[in-house]
């Protein structure tokens, strides 16, 4: 198994986000997290690169607890993420922000930026880019940071949808050179075409895991989230 | 001789404040440490100096270890204020300053207090002194070009800009801002080491709030992140007031009429140019 969560709870004062929840993801799967605004998703995210510490629970990846170590330690370990909110190093350059994953030659940036359809050049401002722009370069310098799990956090929120579509390509792609991602996704069509196994979470919970069959004719899923 | 003798003399403070400002600039333009504590450094580094020289040390012993521990201070400085952004740096380190100088103040057994320490040696005439201090600048910009140039300085930026983002990619940002102050005080200390053998004398009066903000001034002016901004800030802060002692102002009026300079500079900063003369970047 990649990843193991395993009764894992997080509070803040009197409210849950996320509360006694197990679930796990296969290597070499695409698995997506979905559930409604507020059932934990990204505290969920949070709690498994340790910005947050859990309150308990465990997460074990590759067999090794991981629970506890520092942002940093959990990326050396191989957990690479994406943010909600694109988070690029605004005053460097695309180049800088890209070497920070990793020392590459520029041709090598550059085919990595191509995969992603971004358009600019290497010398760009990040911070002069369009948002969307944004969102290619912090999905580009993940995928270089050498990982072997991929968090992405709502990839397709603020993208344009041609480039949307490229999106679904470009993760089979990723997953065919044998990368796993773990992904948080409100666009159902998105998550159904691209998912092998769909995490439901609600209030904090895992309602539901399975393949996206499976979950779409789920009742207790129909009810709390997808509609009858 | 005597005009000479001045521009000599300028030309000193000029190359210490350019450390300086170069060092404050590694930890807030660079690396975006709004680092207030780092007169203290520059405090430090002065008495280390004047202490050691004044009990029969070479300058040449004294002046190092000055800098060793002025880094020290501020490894231990950054230590327990890493966590702290912004503002709440800002205070943190302020009160760094007033601990710093409150000391120097009190503790009169070492540092005699308010009286100062008189009679530091001076490392011979001040054309000499001048190319020393004139080399040891030279020496700091380039290391702090070479920094920003580094992959260190790469993820210094990144920190500035993202601590979060610099944390997911495997950086260890704790380490990095120790790092960081560490050199940014050492050569805060080195430029209070030749300050203290060059005016041979200091007091407590080096840890000043009003030098601080003329150091802050001459970052701002000259741009953060931009290494010769800081020495073209540093120049313009130092040298704009100069000639106000020679167009027979009354000497009661020199000290105001500076301050309303400083404030017409800042403004016109503000407006016309918010990043400085020489600056790149946008801190939030």
């Amino acid at each position: 198994m990649m990843l193991d969560v395993r009764g894992m709870s997080k509070h803040f004062g009197g409210i849950y986000a996320v509360k006694d929840c197990t679930f796990s993801v296969k290597e070499g799967t695409i698995t997506s997290i979905i559930g409604p605004n507020g059932a934990g998703k990204t505290t969920l995210f949070n709690l498994i690169n340790g910005i947050l510490v859990p309150d308990a629970g465990a997460i074990v990846f590759q067999d090794q607890v991981i629970t506890g170590l520092k942002p940093f330690e959990i990326a050396r370990a191989g957990i690479s993420r994406t943010f909600q909110l694109a988070k690029v190093f605004k005053n460097l350059t695309v180049r800088d922000n890209l070497l920070l994953a990793k020392q590459a030659t520029d041709t090598e940036l550059q085919e990595t930026l191509k995969k992603m359809h971004y358009a600019r050049d290497l010398d760009a401002k990040a911070g002069d880019l369009s948002y969307g722009q944004q969102r290619l370069v912090e999905l580009a310098r993940a995928t270089l940071l050498p990982h072997k799990l991929l968090l992405l956090d709502e990839p397709t929120a603020g993208v344009n949808p041609a480039v949307r579509k490229e999106l679904a390509t470009i993760l089979r792609d990723l997953k065919k050179q044998g990368n796993t991602i773990l992904l948080i996704e409100h666009d159902m069509d998105f998550v159904m075409g691209i998912s092998d196994e769909i995490v439901v979470l609600n209030e904090g919970t895992v309602l539901a895991q399975g393949s996206p069959e499976a979950v779409q004719k789920n009742p207790r899923v129909l009810e709390a989230y997808l509609g009858k | 001789m005597a005009l000479l003798g001045y521009f000599t003399h300028l030309g000193i403070l000029v190359c210490i404040y350019a450390i300086l400002a170069v060092s404050l600039n590694l930890a807030l333009g660079f690396t975006g440490l709004l680092n207030l504590g780092h007169i203290a450094f520059f405090g430090i580094g002065a008495y280390v100096a004047a202490l050691l020289g004044l009990a029969g040390l070479s300058p040449w012993i004294d002046i190092p270890l000055a800098v060793v521990i002025a880094a020290l201070v501020g490894v231990i400085l950054a230590i327990p204020t890493a966590r702290l952004k912004g503002d709440y740096l800002a205070l943190a380190t302020l009160g760094f300053t007033f601990i710093i100088s409150s000391v120097a103040r009190n503790w009169t057994s070492l540092t005699r207090g308010a009286l100062g320490l008189p009679g530091i040696p001076r490392l011979g005439s001040i054309s000499v002194v001048l190319a020393f201090v004139a080399g040891f600048a030279l020496l700091c910009f380039l290391v702090v070009v070479w920094i920003s140039r580094s992959s260190l300085g790469r993820k210094l930026q990144a920190i500035r800009d993202d601590e979060l983002a610099a944390q997911v990619l495997g950086t260890n940002t704790f380490l990095y801002k120790l790092i960081a102050m560490g050199i940014s005080a050492a050569m805060a200390g080195l430029a209070g080491a030749w300050y203290a053998h060059y005016i041979s004398f200091i007091d407590p009066s080096i840890f000043s709030i009003p030098d601080l903000i003329l150091l802050i001034a001459m970052v701002v002016v000259g741009g953060l992140a931009s290494v010769r901004g800081a020495f073209i800030g540093t120049v313009i802060i130092l040298l704009l007031p100069e000639p106000l002692r020679f167009i027979g102002f009354p000497p009661t009026l020199i000290g105001p009429a500076r301050e309303m300079l400083f404030a017409l500079v800042l403004l016109l900063i503000l407006l016309f140019r918010p990043r400085g003369i020489l600056g790149k970047v946008d801190i939030s």
